[in-house]
């Protein structure tokens, strides 16, 4: 076949106040990985959609394989050979691997046919599955495959991929991409959504960049630097943080100790933490997920509480004090899950901004509160961090991914916390909010506050931390200047050094 | 008291009877929540399909009509229900609240004349030889249609949920609206169908009350069976044949302790009243104790939007 697999002409759709595509034309050729680039609410997901049947274009027309392509719902366009890998996952937990791939079939062969089809392809693009699994209890990185399976049972001659690495382990990307090369070579285009840019680069062949809905460039990604592509897609000079250097003030939170059992069943016990942060230090604790971030973030908040002793903030042992004591003391705290626990998914942005800030910001008087003060609190927020929202009476839940992250570390930052942890600031965020709230992080220590970064994302703790330490089956490693440490040193640290004091002995 | 006086022939006959209203009506919610609706109207649709069934039946003279004439009643109220839920997006326990309450009124709006007045007789389907076995005879061959009936319904619901098509699509609405909407499924229509087969269920387990059960009419005659039917879905994980083993333990307590209390035994009547409820649920909650498996987006409204 010659020309293009896909072509885009003039794509415009619009929802009650903001185009979110606005005459986006591109074409896909055949066995091409395609990337489509931009910011969060730059309207990739929504032209995805469209391609998939999911939304009607307003205007504009496709063509695919030489002919008229305009899918009324999913079955038309997975009929005529595109299937798609969404970013949140489509999948039932409470179904097997075999039923949940059957539900995106249009006509599924019978359930052991099918198991038998799944297991031969799994393996053959190195992705093992068992079909009589449920997929509830699978781990984020083979909920993937499920997906991905679905989509290859179908032969698919274009897969769209949205953001799929953002909940894989750098192994599990590896073995995405190994198959997603595959895939090229075997013949199929792949339009690949992603904001992380070294990942495009390393995969893609032809990137789309969009920004604020419109079609603002094309780039060959291996022929352009990660920081040209970011630019594009910003359309502004990518603002790198800066830090000024000050000298480590006295000590606000020490962990002295500090061991608790995970209240979850299959959550990770921390065991004897000893660290201590100075005003005006960023600490960086990396880790794979899992090794006790959360429980770290929730002995510090409060959610857990441990014997006086093994926290102290300013000297004040307080440890058995619960989270609204805490933060009137000052040590503020923003866990990882956006939804359902940093913030309330149904309440208004006003009414999350209250949930924390009640205290520290005076939004409440006598056990009565404050609105208008509150409202104020989250626009300040708004303001400042630039989070896109049509208002403070917006619900948690209607901001995207990002805006919602820059919304809640925002929260806290605007307390002029005393200490502030964060435990994955910038998952999911695109890079030009990622710099504004490590910025915002390092700002904060400047002025003299001891910030603790939890994240699993190794660039981002170079770039900000001061000290840098790792998380390993809730045991904590030794803590180093971050400065002249290598990826080696970082790796043993994160692996566990412990590990190998068995060995010795 | 003499206990000896209580026949366990008769009573275990006369469980199968007792528990068929109440499993056919939760065998309908079973489908309805597993569709990821909570339709908390049961009651209200069983007692209008007790007086649709009713009147219809007194009117025309024939049983079969008027069990037809009380799915039709209880899924048209139901209908009212999914209007509110599906479209306008009203919240399900309101509404299902609202709907039970409703329900109950009209029930009683419609029944002013039909009070003190015996419908015609459901025949007794007795099968030739099968019947005539001693014990097993009378206690399984010789019940009216509606006794096998809620029987095979179960089995159907079963084998639906397990084996077929429908049934996986219809689970998966249950299971993760926006996944199945994103799969190019149909969710409102999907649920829509799923309340009114609840409802025509609902209805049909009112229609045994009053026609065969206590064959006559009264006002609230469904004595809180909906909401039995209710708890027995939850109290089952959503499983049919635990929803018949439910209704069958219901049913026999409360015939038990019918024959007790004829029987004058030393406890009070207000204790033995209450055992069939307490009992049922002890069981279940039992039972339910392993891995509980409450359809996830049970009772979430569902707009294509989101």
């Amino acid at each position: 076949m010659t020309g293009p697999l896909l072509s885009i002409r003039g794509l415009t759709k619009a929802y009650p106040g903001v185009v979110a595509n606005d005459d986006v034309s591109f074409d896909i050729q055949p066995g091409e990985v395609h990337a489509l680039l931009g910011e969060n609410g730059a309207g990739k997901s929504t032209l995805v959609k469209m391609i998939y049947g999911l939304v009607k274009p307003d205007q504009g027309e496709m063509v695919l394989g030489g002919s008229a392509y305009a899918p009324g719902q999913p079955q038309e366009a997975r009929a005529r050979g595109v299937a798609m890998v969404f970013q949140h996952f489509s999948l039932f937990d409470a179904l097997n691997v075999a039923e949940n791939v059957a539900l995106g079939m249009a006509e599924p062969p019978k359930t052991n046919e099918l198991a038998e089809r799944i297991r031969t392809v799994s393996e053959q693009y190195g992705l093992p599955l068992d079909p009589w699994k449920l997929v509830g209890d699978l781990s984020a990185g083979e909920r993937q495959r499920v997906e991905i399976v679905r989509c290859l049972l179908q032969d698919p001659k274009l897969l769209i991929m949205d953001e799929p690495t953002s909940v894989l382990t750098p192994q599990e990307v590896e073995i995405l991409f190994a198959t997603l090369r595959k895939l090229k070579d075997e013949g199929t285009s792949i339009l690949y959504i992603s904001h992380k840019l070294e990942e495009i680069r390393s995969l893609c062949d032809e990137a789309t960049i969009l920004r604020l809905g419109r079609k603002v460039g094309t780039c060959t990604p291996r022929e352009v630097t990660a920081a040209q592509m970011a630019e594009m897609m910003v359309g502004s000079e990518l603002h790198r943080p800066e830090r000024t250097p000050a000298a480590p003030g006295a000590v606000r939170l020490a962990l002295n100790d500090l061991s608790v059992a995970s209240p979850g069943q299959f959550g990770t016990s921390l065991k004897n933490i000893t660290l201590e942060v100075r005003a005006g230090e960023v600490l960086g604790l990396a880790g794979v997920a899992g090794n006790g971030q959360d429980e770290l973030l929730a002995a510090l908040s409060g959610e857990l509480t441990c014997k006086a002793g093994m926290v102290v903030l300013d000297g004040r042992e307080i440890g058995t004090a619960g989270p609204g004591q805490r933060r009137s003391l000052g040590l503020l705290t923003a866990p990882e899950e956006r939804l359902g626990h940093a913030a309330a998914p149904d309440m208004s942005l006003t009414e999350n901004a209250l949930l924390t800030g009640a205290e520290r910001e005076g939004l409440m008087a006598n056990g009565f509160l404050k609105w208008s003060k509150a409202r104020d609190f989250a626009a300040r927020i708004i303001e400042r961090f630039d989070v896109r929202t049509p208002g403070t009476e917006t619900a948690a839940r209607a901001l995207s991914g990002g805006n919602l992250q820059k919304f809640v570390i925002g929260r806290e930052v605007m307390q002029r916390p005393e200490v502030l942890v964060v435990n994955q600031p910038t998952w999911g965020v695109d890079a030009a909010a990622a710099a504004t709230i490590r910025q915002a992080l390092l700002d904060l220590a400047a002025g003299g506050t001891a910030v603790v970064v939890i994240s699993q994302d190794l660039d981002e703790l170079m770039e900000v931390s001061d000290n840098f330490g790792a998380l390993n089956e809730g045991r904590l490693s030794e803590i180093l200047p971050a400065t002249g440490l290598t990826m080696e040193q970082i790796g043993l640290m994160m692996g566990g050094a412990h590990g190998m004091e068995v060995a010795h002995v | 008291m003499d206990v000896s006086a209580i026949n366990p022939v008769l009573l275990l006959a006369s469980l199968m009877v007792a528990a068929t209203a109440v499993l056919i009506a939760a065998v309908g919610e079973l489908i309805v929540e597993k569709a990821g609706v909570l339709n908390l109207g049961v009651e209200g649709m069983m007692i209008t399909g007790a007086i649709c069934g009713f009147a219809a039946a007194v009117t025309t003279g024939s049983p079969t009509i008027g069990f037809i004439a009380a799915a039709a009643g209880g899924a048209g109220l139901s209908l009212l229900f999914a209007l509110l839920t599906q479209f306008a997006l009203a919240n399900q326990v309101a509404s299902g609240l609202a709907l039970t309450l409703f329900g109950l009124g009209l029930s009683s709006l419609i029944g002013q004349g039909y009070v003190g007045i015996k419908p015609p007789p459901t025949p007794e389907l007795d099968i030739p030889l099968l019947s005539d076995i001693p014990v097993l005879g009378p206690v399984l061959f010789s019940h009216d249609l509606v006794v096998y009936f809620g029987l095979a319904l179960v089995a159907v619901v079963w084998a639906f949920l397990k084996f077929t098509r429908g049934g996986l699509i219809l689970r998966a609405v249950g299971e993760n609206h926006a996944a199945a909407h994103a799969l190019g499924y149909k969710v409102v229509r999907i649920r829509v169908l799923a309340i009114l087969f609840g409802g025509a269920c609902a209805g049909l387990g009112g229609a045994y009350v009053s026609l065969v059960r206590v064959p006559q009419w009264t006002e609230g005659m469904t004595g809180g069976a909906g909401w039995i039917a209710l708890a027995l879905v939850v109290f089952a994980s959503w499983k049919p044949w635990r929803v018949l083993l439910g209704a069958y333990l219901f049913g026999g307590v409360t015939v038990l302790q019918l024959n007790l209390q004829a029987a004058g035994i030393a406890v009070p009547a207000e204790y033995l009243s209450m055992s069939p409820y307490l009992i049922t649920i002890l069981v279940l909650v039992i039972m339910s104790a392993d891995r509980s498996a409450a359809p996830a987006s049970l009772g979430r409204s569902f707009h294509a939007s989101q």
